[in-house]
């Protein structure tokens, strides 16, 4: 793998966010939502304490609606255009690919995610909250992200529609973040509820929130990224199986 | 240069590509000719390692394109059939990124990029976005896109299509220039365009080569040349037809005072006219009409395909 072309990739998919209104527009939208979230829905002034807990709680499910909105397109607007097969026959491993689309998209969740300074730096005006916890909290945020993100990279491979992938990356994700409130509908299960909440993209969420870090939570959301990035290039040499 | 042996390529039950084999000398312009959906695209895929054959093999510059695809890759330029291009970028950008994936050196760059601008007359809309470019001008980013890295060999489908005449003229005789040091294969089904720019045809049907040669080998193998000729004489019609140097000699229809029409072919398919015209001469016919017409590459073209599909 080389750097060089994982860079270029990384670059064209990371201006292409830019290139066109769409970029901007997310953001803002990003911004008023995740704004009306944390003052209004998370209720922060009626709630008395200078942290972002309420916030990052509400995290996962706000997420499950703009991250697919970002991947939904690295793969399947290529394959719709046609342009997939000028940049597959260009000198470039399939990993290099799929990895400089996966940072491309996920520097621009960070970028997104890093314009709600403003939030942390209002609590810290009225307050005295943790800012080690919220730190941590970003960081969450951002392995969180990553695992959405790649689960979303991979549905958008699989898809000329950007509509398709949009609407099965928020099934699909749906679908792992409810596994985390599985015990309450799945008593019955024994220990398959364990397993369930292990699987669960929101149950580790909800450790690194309380504030800790945990080297598993850690440890679990690369290796969902890392599976669901495999599980990408393979998509993508599929073509060439025989 | 390029070797391609029992290339076959099958999409589930349809059979695209049917155990093809040709060999592509360096410099050669090569048109692959034939009816849409004939095999042309998937061959081309094939060797820009896009798609793996199901059997057989290719292989460019000694490199295969299955076991050593970058190296294929790094070889080639491409335009793929309708020219794809990143729509919200601008041109430089995009030629930019090209160069970057390319591996040209960064203090290369401008100067790659400047030569495909001007060798594909870019110069005027260097920072427009794509999607506001009109076809051709689309088209020459995709050309430009496919030259920037200055490949030994072009690989090029349907690089005319959707262009005016004028487009269609500046496209071939880009082609027809690049084939003076780059070995480059073209699909169309235009007949004219292999005809103008092209050392060598390759006829594919239903995913088989049914002819190759050089053009004017094709039309000559096809049927010979016909001399039609317009005559009025005593027994003439039986003379032409028993003169040894005539194989096969039709009427085809009465003219006025006297007159008919007869079409004549050579009996090793050349040109006739003059032995025709000496014969007339010498019984002393009266002549209104004396013609030598080859098959167009669009006969061959017809009744190949055609009897592919039989």
């Amino acid at each position: 793998m080389q750097t060089r072309n994982v860079s270029a990739i990384f670059k064209k998919e990371l201006r292409s966010y830019f290139a066109s209104p769409v970029g901007y527009v997310f953001i803002i939208f990003y911004l008023l939502v995740s704004n009306g979230f944390f003052f209004f829905i998370a209720d922060f002034f009626r709630a008395g304490q200078a942290s972002m807990r309420g916030y990052f709680g509400t995290l996962p499910w706000i997420f499950l609606f703009f991250v697919p909105a970002i991947s939904m397109r690295l793969w399947a607007e290529e394959k719709k255009v046609g342009t997939l097969e000028i940049l597959l026959t260009m000198p470039l491993r399939e990993t290099e690919v799929v990895i400089g689309k996966f940072l491309g998209a996920f520097a621009f969740l960070a970028i997104t995610l890093a314009l709600t300074i403003t939030l942390p730096l209002s609590i810290h005006y009225l307050g005295r909250p943790d800012m080690g916890v919220i730190l941590g909290c970003y960081c969450g945020a951002l392995l969180l992200g990553a695992a959405y993100l790649a689960i979303g990279l991979l549905i958008s491979s699989l898809t000329e529609s950007q509509v398709v992938a949009f609407i099965v990356s928020v099934a699909a994700i749906f679908f792992l973040l409810a596994l985390g409130a599985a015990p309450v509908y799945l008593n019955s299960l024994g220990p398959l509820v364990h397993i369930c909440e292990y699987l669960s993209l929101k149950s580790h969420f909800d450790n690194i929130t309380r504030g800790v870090i945990d080297s598993r939570d850690v440890v679990y959301y690369l290796s969902v990224v890392t599976l669901f990035l495999y599980l990408n290039v393979k998509n993508i040499e599929s073509r060439k199986w025989r | 240069m390029i070797e391609v042996e029992g290339l076959t390529k099958r999409y589930d039950r349809t059979l695209a590509v049917d155990d093809i084999s040709f060999h592509i000398r360096k410099g050669e312009v090569v048109g692959l000719l034939g009816p849409n959906g004939a095999g042309k695209t998937t061959t081309m895929k094939i060797l820009t390692c896009y798609l793996s054959a199901t059997s057989g093999r290719a292989s460019i510059n000694g490199f295969d394109t299955f076991d050593n695809s970058l190296q294929v890759r790094e070889q080639i330029g491409y335009l793929p059939e309708s020219c794809p291009l990143y729509l919200d970028s601008d041109v430089v950008a995009y030629l930019e990124f090209c160069a970057e994936v390319r591996g040209i050196d960064v203090s290369k760059r401008k100067a790659a990029v400047d030569r495909v601008v001007s060798d594909c007359d870019l110069g005027k809309v260097t920072r427009k976005v794509i999607g506001h470019l009109s076809k051709g001008y689309r088209q020459r980013v995709g050309m430009a896109q496919a030259l920037l890295h200055n490949p030994p060999v072009l690989i090029l489908d349907e690089p005319t299509s959707g262009l005016d005449p004028n487009q269609i003229r500046d496209i071939l005789s880009l082609i027809h220039n690049l084939g003076r040091e780059k070995t480059v294969i073209h699909s169309t089904h235009i007949l004219s365009e292999v005809e103008a720019t092209s050392d060598r045809v390759l006829i594919i049907n239903n995913g088989r080569i049914v002819a190759q040669g050089t053009p004017r080998e094709l039309m000559d193998k096809a049927s010979g040349t016909t001399v039609y000729l317009t005559v009025k004489g005593d027994g003439c019609q039986g003379h032409i037809a028993n003169a040894s140097f005539v194989s096969r000699a039709e009427k085809i229809g009465d003219g006025t005072n006297g007159f008919f029409r007869m079409a004549v072919h050579g009996i090793d398919g050349g040109d006739i006219s003059v032995e025709l015209y000496r014969l007339a001469v010498e019984n002393g016919w009266l002549v209104s009409e004396l013609r030598a017409e080859s098959a167009s590459l669009q006969d061959v073209f017809a009744n190949l395909t055609k009897i592919g599909k039989a």
